[in-house]
């Protein structure tokens, strides 16, 4: 038997990764005048995208088992129109509560929210598919019930919390602009959160009882059964850590934008979905990880951040490379499970 | 418990809506045992598996294990591992995109202090286990990297660390090679010299003499006997399973035309083969003639019938029809050189439900002149009405849906779709399956006019009588090989019985 030392799923990660590396390159070689070699660049792609990070991470967690959750864009949505009139001042139309007991709130909404999709998925055996359909129509309608019109936030410790910058240290990354000021590069409050959560998931998916069963029941669910694993209990609990890291991914959401409407977040879960599939996570599960995720997430940010430094193209751009980018990523992945066959 | 036996099952007897599927069978199985149970289809091999390992409640009887007092119930598969009992299918139920080690340990991991997995401790576990049983797989790596035959052994390998006294294989060899075989002979010598009780469920003949110690065998659901492995030769085994009593076996006279061997040739199948399912095989098949494929379930008799039809591309091998060489990649390259195929699971590959009867007949015609042809609504009309008053189809009309007709229509229906095609070369495999005697004798009649006219057929039954009755030459399969053909004078249930057992008296 031969034996390769690194399998194909290995390999789709480094492939993902060294696409962002010379796609970043890239544009560092070609906008280097607009600014693009600069680290606060890189850094404002993980700023803009913190909240996807986190709802990404979620998403590959359910991908894993072989699931799907499309509700999390508009839950995103409704968390933000939630946060933004709950901090409303109560004379203006608000609820006028403070920030803290607001995103305590939206945590429990989260998981909440998650264990009602589990159950009827996970015990009643009805597709995620529907569920979380039937989901995404119910954020996107309770956040045009909690408020219609675009509500700004103007709570003081929310806005610092939006506001608060972590430098790099030892100035890493430091230049001076074209003002002659010294710019240090510097990261969000929601940067710092989704990082945890992605070390924690990688962590949690590679070394506990729970993530390896993740694994198993996406690999086949039958088997996963007869070696005794419980795997009702197991998606369960993967659509309530969806459903809090949603939540999460809300807040740090919110945080950048720092306002609820109605349309927010359009396409949030595709955005998701397609990020993990770009880091190598299969729609029929068991196979990707988390750090895959971040590094779809990071290609998506890319693409944008490209198309803006650009200027002249069009926004709809990102779509239309993003969509390339799935294709070739699929067919990578087909091409690997072929040759995985021809082996046998 | 008595003689050493680690299992024992007593009077067990379970029934499925309609049928007795079980009826008051014993298994007894030793320490250090390999013991086959044999049976044809439906004999209720499974059904008594089943019971054993918790998948399917009994209504009477008792299962006793060595070491646990009193008569038990498993309640599923992990109950019944819990005490012992583990099982390995057919096909290999692990996780491939997981390690091996872990294939072999969830579920019971091995944890660090913080309650993380420890996976120091489970590969290096895993890689002992592995040695124990000399295999060499390097634990870390994906399941998926190993072969069927490796996956297999790694199943065993977890229901061997479960400690398990009673190992039931079910089917383990179906889609191995020879030399896959070979290893797990191994493996399962090794286990038993353990002192481990294996039960080993197969349908091939070879195999059962080559590593068992002793055969139970069943028949529609009655124990028809325990035997040691010297008691019972390969022969008196057929005879056990088919229901023959060998030595009073009445010959039946065929009433086909004989001997046909010197008609032109229609079909000259020259090496032909499909890996893992029929080595190759020739074939000659004359204008009129029906030749019978007859071995036991599994042997390969409707796989070699997919090669000639091209429903399994035949991988080496040529292939002449009327003298001309043909290639068939598909089933419509068969259909193209006039061949028909009745599949032997009509609900699966032959009917379509929702289909009228009439849609249902012209279906493979049309199929055959392309999906742009139309064949003119009252031409199909006209061939539905022949084909329902020919084969006497009991329909309320031709506009009925098939899936309204009884087992036995739809089977005519289906026969009528390829007749229609004006076949000169027709496979029917287990046509009369599952349908009342009146029918059978249609059909089976059908068979030896349609041949009167000049067709040439390839007949499978599981029924010898039935064969013997339609057939001008038979062809003996067994274990995914042709291994003989049997002239019109040899044709005798005994003779086929012979030949089907193989082992030195057949006509090798």
């Amino acid at each position: 038997m031969k034996k390769s030392k690194i399998n194909s799923n290995t390999l789709l990660l480094i492939i993902t990764i060294v696409l962002f590396v010379v796609m970043y390159g890239a544009g560092c070689a070609v906008y280097s005048n607009k600014g693009f070699t600069h680290l606060q660049t890189l850094l404002n792609i993980f700023i803009t995208n913190a909240g996807l990070i986190c709802v990404a991470a979620g998403m590959t967690c359910v991908m894993l088992t072989g699931g799907i959750d499309i509700s999390v864009g508009s839950c995103v949505a409704m968390y933000c129109m939630f946060l933004a009139v709950g901090m409303q001042a109560k004379e203006d139309g608000g609820w006028g509560m403070s920030s803290p007991v607001l995103m305590l709130l939206v945590l429990i909404i989260g998981i909440v929210f998650g264990s009602v999709q589990g159950y009827l998925i996970a015990y009643l055996d009805i597709q995620p598919f529907i569920v979380s359909m039937a989901g995404l129509f119910f954020g996107r309608g309770m956040t045009a019930v909690i408020s219609n019109q675009q509500v700004d936030i103007q709570e003081p410790l929310f806005k610092a919390i939006s506001q608060l910058r972590i430098y790099m240290p030892f100035g890493i990354g430091a230049y001076v602009n074209k003002k002659g000021k010294l710019m240090v590069p510097y990261i969000s409050v929601g940067v710092v959160v989704a990082l945890l959560v992605v070390v924690v998931i990688y962590l949690m998916l590679k070394y506990t009882k729970f993530g390896r069963s993740i694994y198993a029941i996406g690999g086949n669910q039958q088997s996963a059964t007869l070696m005794g694993l419980n795997v009702k209990k197991v998606k369960f609990m993967t659509y309530i850590l969806s459903g809090f890291l949603t939540a999460i991914g809300g807040i740090c959401f919110c945080l950048n934008t720092m306002n609820g409407n109605t349309q927010q977040a359009i396409g949030l879960e595709m955005d998701a979905i397609s990020s993990a599939v770009i880091g190598g996570t299969l729609l029929t599960g068991g196979v990707g990880n988390v750090i895959g995720t971040l590094f779809g997430v990071m290609i998506n940010g890319t693409i944008s951040s490209l198309v803006k430094t650009n200027g002249k193209l069009d926004s709809s751009w990102p779509n239309v490379i993003t969509a390339i980018l799935l294709c070739f990523f699929i067919l990578l992945q087909a091409v690997f499970a072929k040759m995985k066959e021809a082996k046998k | 418990m008595e003689n050493n036996l680690v299992l024992s099952m007593r009077g067990i007897s379970m029934t499925f809506p309609g049928v007795k599927a079980l009826d008051n069978v014993d298994f007894n199985l030793k320490k250090g045992e390999i013991r086959a149970l044999m049976g044809e289809n439906g004999a209720g091999k499974s059904t008594l598996i089943k019971c054993l390992t918790g998948v399917n409640k009994f209504e009477a009887g008792e299962i006793h294990v060595d070491g646990i007092e009193g008569p038990i119930v498993n309640k599923d598969t992990m109950d019944a591992q819990k005490k012992g009992i583990a099982t390995v299918y057919q096909e290999v139920n692990l996780c491939p995109n997981l390690s091996v080690a872990e294939n072999l340990f969830i579920g019971r991991e091995p944890m660090t202090k913080i309650g993380t997995v420890d996976r120091k401790t489970m590969n290096k576990k895993a890689a002992g286990l592995m040695k124990e049983l000399e295999l060499d797989i390097d634990v870390t790596q994906n399941l998926e990297e190993y072969s069927l035959a490796l996956q297999q052994m790694i199943a065993i390998a977890r229901a061997v660390d479960m400690k398990s006294k009673v190992l039931i294989l079910d089917e383990p060899t179906s889609s191995l090679d020879d030399r896959e075989v070979e290893m797990l002979f191994k493996m399962m010598i090794n286990l038993k010299n353990q002192g481990v009780g294996i039960i080993f469920v197969t349908h091939f003949l070879e195999q059962v003499y080559a590593v068992c110690d002793g055969i139970t065998v069943l028949r529609n659901g009655t124990l028809v006997g325990e035997y040691t492995v010297e008691e019972l030769p390969r022969v008196k085994l057929v005879a056990a399973m088919m229901g023959k009593d060998f030595d009073d076996l009445a010959s039946i006279k065929p009433e086909s035309s004989g001997d046909l061997t010197h008609a032109p040739l229609e079909i000259e199948a020259k090496g032909l083969s499909h890996s893992g399912t029929i080595k190759p095989f020739d074939l000659n098949i004359h204008k009129g003639e029906v030749v019978g494929l007859t071995g036991l379930l599994g042997s390969g008799r409707s796989e070699l019938a997919r090669v000639i039809y091209g429903a399994d591309k035949a991988q080496t091998g040529t292939i002449k029809v009327d003298g001309k060489e043909v290639k068939i990649h598909t089933p419509i390259d068969a259909m193209n050189v006039g061949m028909g195929l009745l599949p032997d699971d009509r609900k699966a590959e032959g009917i379509v439900g929702d289909l009228s009867v009439r849609e249902n007949i012209i279906l493979a015609m049309q199929a055959k002149l392309g999906i742009f042809k139309r064949i003119p609504m009252q031409k199909q009309i006209e061939i539905a009405d022949k084909y329902i008053e020919m084969l006497s189809i009991k329909t309320a009309s031709r506009e009925t849906l098939i899936k309204q007709l009884s087992g036995g229509n739809q089977q005519k229906v289906i026969l009528a779709r390829w007749l229609a095609t004006n076949p000169d070369f027709l496979i029917l495999d287990e046509p009369t399956r599952g349908i009342d005697v009146g029918t059978k004798t249609e059909i089976q009649k059908l068979v030896i006019k349609l041949a009167g006219e000049g067709k040439s057929l390839i007949f499978i039954s599981s029924e010898i009588e039935e064969m013997l009755r339609t057939c001008n030459r038979m062809a003996v399969l067994r274990d995914g090989e042709k291994v003989g053909e049997l002239s019109a004078e040899e044709m005798s249930q005994e003779g086929v019985m012979k030949a089907i057992a193989g082992g030195g008296e057949a006509h090798e």
